[in-house]
This record gives C-alpha cells, structure tokens and sequence, in this order.
C-alpha cells in the first residue's frame, strides 16, 4: 500500500548523471499536465538544481508521448453554473514563480521537447535556452479557445521569437505548430529524428556541463536582459557582466589553454 | 570592538562597515544598532575616512529590528527608549554614508538606508516597512523618510499593506540611485565613495549638510543656509587649490584645510 503510493505520487521524476540533471514531467497519462502536486514536486526538483553546484545543465522533458499540455482540466472544477474561479491565484502561486526561476538559473537549461507542448507547456517549452523537438512535436496556444490569455510567460516569449504577427496568429487562432515550423520560425534551436531526441540532448547536455558554467549563466542573463533594455543600458550590462566573467577561474583556463594550445579543463566557476 | 556584528574595512579614504548577523538575518536590535553607530562616530573623527559605506550580505542587507525587543516593549519602557537617541547620532555624522544593499532591507533595515545618503541597490534587493503586519509602525523615520524620497502615495501604499518593491521600482521611485548587477553592488558603492572621498573634505562636508537641510527646511531657509555653506568655504586652502588645479590642469592636492 506505501509503496504504490511512492509510486503514483513520483510526477517528477530526477537523474543527475555528470553535472546533467534531467528533470522528467511524469503524468504520461494525462500528457504530463499539471495540477497542483505535480507544481510542487516541480519546485522541489528545480531547487536541486538552483543549489547543487555539481549541476552544470539542466534538463527538461515529458514521459510517455506528450511534452506538457499545461493544465490540467480535470483539476478545475468548474461548471456553467458555478462562481468564476480565480485562475490569477494559480498563475502567480505556481506557474510564475516557475518561469522566473528558470529563467534566472545561471546554468544553461535544454528543453527536449517530445511531444506535445500545449498551453503553459508551450510556454515552459519556450522558457528553455535551447529547445529541441522531436519531428512529431507541436506547440499550441491553447488559451484562446477557453476564453483565456497565454500565461506562464507565453505572451512574452512568442513575440519575442517569432515576431507580433505569427505569435497574434499562434495566440489567437490557438492553431497546432509543427517542430518544423517552430524551427523555421525560429522559436526553437533544433529539430531532431522522433529516435534520435534522447541521443542528440543527451550528447549536448553533457558537452554543457563541461562548459564554463559561471560564464554561460552570465550570458544567459545579457541575453534575457537584452529584451527589455535599451542598448545603452545593455552596453553598460555587458561592461558589469564582461568584468565578472574574467574574473572567473574558467576564464583564465581558457585563455591559458588556447596559448599552450591544450584543450582546457573548466570548473564551471 | 567587543564582537563581530559589524566589519570594519578600510581602503584608501573609504570605511566599509558590514553588518555581520547572518544568523538574524542582520536584524538591527539595539546593541548592534549602537555598535554601528560608535563605528561612525569613530570614522567621523579620522581624518583617513572621506566617506564609509554600510553593506550587509547577499541574501540581506538587514531584515529589520530584534522582534523580542519589540515583543517586550511596554508604553513606558518605549518612551524611555535609548534607541531613538542612537538613529540621532546616526543622523548627525556628516561624512557621507553609501548603502550597498543586496537582498532584503526591511523596517529598521531600511529606515537605515533612508537615513544614509546614497543607496546603490543590487537587482536582487527588496524594500519594505512590514511593521503595519505585527501591529506597529515604523518608528525611525520610516514614515517621514520614505515619502520625502517617494512621494505621498507610494509611500502610503508601502506603509499601510507593509508589501516590499523591487530594486527597479525603488529606482523608478527616486528611492535608489543605481541598481547594478548583484555581484557588483559594494564595488560600486565603493568606487562612489571613493571618488567623493578625493573631494575636498570640507566641501563634501558642506555639500552633504546643505542637501540634507533641504528636507529640514522650506526653500527661502534652505537657499540662505547653502549660502553660508557656500561662503564658510570660501577661505579654505583646498578651494584655492580646487580652482588653481583646474586651471593648470592638474588633479587638486587636497588638505582638508
């Protein structure tokens, strides 16, 4: 009886296996949507990552055929009858705490995209540095038929990667977006065979946690920066975020490695 | 000094004071409030020291007042209070006082950065007076402090539901003068302090004294002390050696004379 419990309640499942944690969404039967459980086993997953410092590269999927179809429907009860729900509560009690940790983890994060993202799956999908589908992957913007808007960042990262006009059409029309066409568009970084989407974020998670760390969370938050600065606070960003990054131990391995033409060796600090 | 609360570091003509009670999340209780002070008053008398800067940790730059002070104050042991007497002394040095604040500065926490002269917060800072949430107000200038620096409704809003802002809407706000990427935050307060404290220490002495007037006085007041600040100058050697170096294009040798 305590072990089927174990066993049921794992909605998330965690490897870390050389510097890679891989953080697996496991409601495979309900296309890894959420509900509230599965956001805290979630939160609990990500702190791992936010404190172990051997965690040099994060790793975000879905189990079974689906990605993350955001959330789930049957955890809101709500009838035609019934008094309007607060979905505000939700959004800023879970779903945006997680965008902005993400987000501000100074560690690179791949998001292996195996199915279906749909919703804020869509939007978590997205929240990742480097996204990579699997060929029968899509991306929906479910909100609009519901009479709901994109959340958990949607609104945001859309039209920053594809432009107004194509994040207007995914958000209204809420239209099924091939990996293909997400690739084309630019939304994502890569588009994989269905087999090789393990082989190929696996061989790239692992040349990450060899990478400088330190540095590639800095360029991280230039990057993440750039989108709302003016080029002129950016400038002096770079200037803040350049002095950091050479005062790092990586740094001057990788200098003194390309002089002794040696292949370097970095710590990640 | 008798513990280690405070750490004391000197560079150059800057004193860097950090508040070291990371255990209390660098809660200012009265003991420790008064150690700060004796720190600057010390700072105020050398004549090193051009101009110190208050720091706490990455998490906190202080988490507000000792709870258990507070929880046995009574209406009579309040008004008997030393404390009011010690913010007093803090408002009276004349040096001035860069805040680097990264993380949380609540209630005495930041009523200390209100009373301090500049702030350079680091995106990671909060700022809060949540003292309205345990049945009080703020009581070091709290009140008074914030909204001459922000104006009547933000400073309403802060005070009565005692939700902090972000380092962004404190800047927006006129509240901070730089936020800077964490990691940077007490360098720059430093490099700051470090270019004042090459100024002419009367002058600095002076210029601070006549901006804080400005909050103490109407303007006709305010305009006929910058006067005499301006004139109590005049007869210094460093401002003939200010004006003599521009001209020659030199940088000035300050004596503080």
């Amino acid at each position: 009886m305590i072990n089927d419990t174990v066993i049921t309640d794992e909605m998330i499942l965690t490897t870390l296996e050389n510097g890679v944690l891989t953080i697996t969404l496991n409601r495979p039967d309900r296309l890894n949507s959420f509900n509230d459980e599965m956001h805290r086993q979630l939160s609990a997953a990500i702190k791992i990552a936010e404190q172990d410092e051997t965690v040099r590269c994060l790793v975000i999927t879905g189990a079974g055929r689906g990605f993350c179809a955001g959330q789930d429907l049957n955890d809101r009860n709500v009838s035609v009858g019934s008094k309007a729900p607060d979905l505000g509560f939700s959004v800023e009690t879970y779903y945006n705490p997680l965008i902005r940790r993400l987000v501000a983890l100074p560690k690179p994060i791949i998001c292996a995209v195996n199915g279906v993202a749909a919703g804020a799956g869509a939007a978590i999908a997205l929240a990742g540095d480097l996204v990579i589908a699997a060929k029968s992957a899509s991306f929906i913007q479910s909100f609009c038929r519901l009479g709901l808007v994109p959340d958990s960042g949607g609104s945001w990262f859309l039209p920053q990667l594809v432009g107004r006009a194509r994040a207007m059409g995914m958000a209204m029309l809420g239209d099924k977006i091939s990996a293909e066409q997400a690739l084309q568009w630019g939304m994502i970084w890569q588009v994989t065979e269905n087999d090789q989407l393990a082989t190929t974020v696996n061989n790239l998670a692992k040349h990450l946690a060899t990478q400088p760390t330190y540095g590639l969370g800095l360029i991280k938050k230039a990057i993440h920066s750039a989108a709302t600065n003016t080029l002129d606070e950016q400038l002096n960003l770079e200037r803040d975020l350049q002095r950091l990054g050479g005062r790092s131990q990586d740094y001057r391995e990788g200098v003194d490695a390309f002089l002794n033409k040696r292949e370097p060796t970095f710590q990640g600090k | 000094m008798e513990n280690n609360w405070i750490l004391s570091q000197q560079h150059h003509r800057v004193l860097t004071l950090t508040l070291n009670r990371p255990d209390v999340r660098n809660a200012l209780s009265t003991p420790c409030l008064e150690l700060l002070v004796k720190h600057l008053e010390h700072a105020q008398t050398d004549d090193n020291i051009g101009a110190i800067v208050i720091t706490g940790n990455p998490r906190f730059f202080a988490a507000g007042a000792d709870l258990k002070e507070l929880q046995q104050q009574t209406v009579a042991s309040a008004i008997t209070d030393k404390r009011p007497q010690v913010w007093r002394r803090f408002a009276q040095i004349s040096k001035p006082i860069i805040c680097a604040a990264n993380g949380y500065a609540l209630g005495a926490g930041f009523e200390l950065l209100l009373a301090s002269d500049i702030i350079i917060a680091g995106e990671s800072a909060r700022f809060g007076l949540p003292e309205i949430t345990l049945g009080l107000i703020p009581g070091a200038g709290g009140t008074q402090r914030l909204i001459r620096a922000v104006g009547k409704s933000l400073a309403m809003q802060m005070v009565l539901t005692g939700e902090t802002i972000s380092a962004e809407q404190a800047q927006q706000a006129g509240l901070v003068s730089e936020v800077c990427v964490d990691a940077l935050t007490l360098e720059r307060a430093q490099a700051i302090a470090k270019r004042i404290a090459g100024h002419a220490p009367l002058a600095v002495n002076a210029a601070k004294a006549a901006l804080v007037s400005a909050q103490e006085t109407h303007l006709t007041e305010g305009l006929k002390l910058e006067r005499q600040y301006f004139v109590s100058l005049a007869g210094t050697d460093d401002r003939q050696e200010g004006i003599a170096a521009f001209f020659e294009k030199r940088s000035p040798q300050f004596t503080g004379r």
